[in-house]
């Protein structure tokens, strides 16, 4: 995973609440067996006007001028504004792929689903939750100012905006320590495969029928 | 120490090692693997060198990609045929159990593990499968994860995670008769909305629960991630023990008296205090329908769809005015004005040897209506399939006008070839009507099994408790 530390980065605003996995990457694409190559099939459905196949080039595809990852004003976006429940649904980590491989480094929202929020953490995508009245205000300034800009600043634990105002954000220490050194989990756990090899020996004790290979 | 929740149990259980922050080393006792999100699971574990930690806790079944019909020419579409046999390939390079498929035992993941008795009560048990919270019906910790847990879980046996809150749903009153545990699920939804149980392990309790079938409790705990909550829980009874007695996987003789007599403690303490605590009363639910393109947008068959103007919430009305707009309703609408093209009997919500007898008692004897294109019914595994037509549902289901498939996920998320078209309208036992769900442009109601038997036959949504009536 690439270390995550700050971005300062041009934000684009998702004014619709519980987005959910299948809006993020549709069904189609999930039939690849790489972990890249998602980023131009993300919001799918809203993005283009036609249905995507697997594999297809995007170039030719009619654009959904309405939709707005389409506008110029917020090409090259790398932070997401959203709003409630972000990421509900289906458990597919393409959607987090999908969201990278297009750019995104970060997610801001009040609040997401739970298995999003854990796929996100894992692929160096940062999830931030902010309280809905300051998210509000967000989509408003994000709306209102053309290249309008954040930074968001992982060791610090603050989203500051152009102007200087900083709102902080929680994040578990362990994934923090995690996503500033792009560590990965399996490493981490089998420092202690000691350790899980000595609870399957005393669970095999107390619970035999859930060993069946004993 | 006071009183503790069944998840706090099973949770206590699993714990291998805990970090002062509350990150958690936890075992898992099984794992279920499907094509869709392992490849990429097994190329990272053969990328790192790795091996499975323990295969043998491990089954494997492909169910989202494969067809429904004839299977002897195996999948037309050449990339969903590779990623099934990418799965058949990882699973023979590495020594795990497949129901592949072409065998008589394959089914949608969720079927099959209960079916087998691979699912036992306090276990832990994860798949790449936002759905598995199923499996939670039997006193089990069943959640899904993403691919790169699903990686981690292979390398390694265990999750790194945190602890969730504890929320109970308690559903007092007894289920009225044309009222099933679809209908508790999407009440209690549309009550506390899809964000309601996020950070929750969510159980179920009350007297609707207890006079459930595990089938019926399989079908709350599957729609528990519907409500947010990744994992969904029942406490273990005489109803548990009963359906698991004789599974091939199951334990037997003097182990299995060891094992009951464990899973008899599975329950949450009277005194045990939960975080978060809603009740419905049920006695007067009525069957529900959704209008929306989220399961919170819910509503009982005899209301209207909603008027976004009287929202007052800005966010929420543009929600509603979206959905409205995808759905192609107007408001006030009564739900039993509402036609349907297809209709879509199946999944890991609704495809369970009761969910087919209680969609067969429907339609016995009457048609599919002409103005319906197409009803579909896709047992949920291989087992179901031959149990349904030793009883002859599937003749009943045929001579309806309905088509009788091969079992797999289908039109639930329409990744193999049974979709939905543009504008086409779904009644649907499955669990998501999001946009584009069962088929660009394809727009959902979720419904009981019963309820979609009735869509079919009136070709409109009606309270199927006047059908039952005049049966």
């Amino acid at each position: 995973m690439e270390p995550f530390e700050r971005v300062t980065g041009l934000v684009a605003p998702l004014d619709r609440a519980n987005v959910d996995t299948d809006q993020i990457i549709p069904k189609q694409y999930l039939k690849s067996i790489e972990r890249t190559g998602f980023g131009r099939y993300l919001f799918d459905g809203w993005r283009y006007l036609d249905e995507g196949r697997p594999g297809q080039d995007c170039a030719g595809r009619p654009l959904n001028p309405d939709f707005v990852l389409n506008q110029p004003r917020y090409r090259g976006a790398t932070i997401l504004l959203a709003r409630d429940n972000f990421g509900c649904g289906s458990s597919r980590e393409h959607a987090v792929w999908a969201l990278t491989d297009y750019g995104f480094r970060v997610v801001i929202a009040p609040s997401f689903a739970d298995i999003f929020y854990g796929n996100a953490l894992k692929n160096g995508l940062l999830p931030v939750r902010l309280p809905a009245e300051v998210v509000e205000r967000l989509f408003r300034a994000v709306e209102a100012t053309p290249g309008y800009t954040l930074t968001v600043d992982l060791p610090e634990q603050v989203v500051v905006t152009p102007e200087g105002e900083r709102f902080p954000f929680e994040i578990d220490p362990f994934r923090k320590q995690c996503l500033l050194e792009g560590l990965d989990d399996i490493g981490i756990t089998l420092r202690h495969a000691d350790e899980i090899r000595a609870y399957e020996a005393r669970r095999r004790r107390e619970a035999p029928w859930l060993f069946p290979d004993a | 120490m006071g009183g503790r929740t069944l998840y706090d149990k099973i949770w206590d259980e699993h714990v291998v090692r805990a970090e002062p922050d509350g990150t958690t080393l936890l075992y898992i006792d099984r794992h279920l693997v499907h094509e869709v999100t392992s490849p990429q699971a097994f190329e990272g574990l053969r990328l790192a060198g790795r091996r499975p930690w323990r295969p043998q806790a491990i089954l494997a079944v492909p169910d989202h990609n494969v067809p429904t019909t004839d299977r002897s020419r195996g999948i037309d579409d050449p990339v969903s045929r590779v990623q099934v046999e990418t799965l058949d390939r990882n699973c023979r390079e590495f020594g795990i159990t497949e129901f592949a498929m072409d065998d008589p035992r394959q089914g949608i993941v969720h079927v099959i593990g209960p079916e087998q008795g691979f699912t036992l009560p306090g276990m832990t048990i994860v798949c790449g499968d936002s759905h598995t919270s199923t499996h939670g019906a039997f006193g089990a910790l069943a959640f899904g994860i993403g691919t790169s847990e699903v990686e981690h879980v292979l390398a390694t046996q265990c999750l790194l995670t945190r602890k969730s809150r504890n929320m109970r749903a308690r559903f007092t009153g007894a289920l009225p008769p044309g009222v099933y545990a679809k209908d508790l699920a999407l009440a209690l939804i549309g009550r506390i909305g899809t964000a309601g149980g996020t950070g929750c392990a969510l159980e179920f309790a009350g007297e609707a629960v207890e006079g459930l079938s595990m089938e019926g409790r399989m079908t709350l705990c599957n729609m528990a991630i519907e409500a947010g909550a990744r994992a969904g829980l029942v406490a273990v009874d005489e109803t548990t023990i009963r359906y698991l007695e004789g599974r091939p996987l199951a334990p037997k003789g003097a182990l299995w008296e060891r094992a009951v007599e464990a899973w008899r403690g599975l329950v949450s303490d009277p005194d045990a205090v939960f975080d978060r605590e809603v009740e419905i009363d049920v006695s007067a639910l009525e069957p529900q329908v959704t209008w929306g393109t989220s399961p919170e947008m819910v509503v009982g068959v005899s209301g209207r769809v909603p008027d976004p103007a009287d929202e007052p919430d800005p966010v929420r009305r543009g929600d509603m005015e979206r959905a409205l707009a995808y759905m192609g309703l107007e408001p006030g609408t009564p739900m039993a004005e509402i036609a349907v093209d297809r209709v879509f009997i199946g999944s890991c919500t609704n495809a369970r040897i009761e969910d087919l007898r209680a969609a067969a008692a429907v339609v016995r004897g009457r048609r599919v209506a002409r103005s319906v294109r197409q009803a579909l019914v896709v047992p949920g595994s291989g087992l179901v399939k031959r149990q349904a037509e030793a009883e002859g549902l599937d003749r009943i289901f045929r001579a309806a006008g309905f088509e009788w498939r091969e079992p797999g996920c289908s039109m639930c998320l329409a990744m193999n070839a049974d979709r939905l078209g543009p504008g086409e309208r779904c009644a649907s036992t499955s669990n998501r009507n999001f946009e584009g769900r069962q088929g660009a442009g394809g727009r959902t109601h979720l419904v009981s099994p019963a309820m979609a038997a009735a869509a079919a036959v009136a070709g409109r949504f009606v309270d199927v408790r006047e059908l039952l009536e005049a049966a």
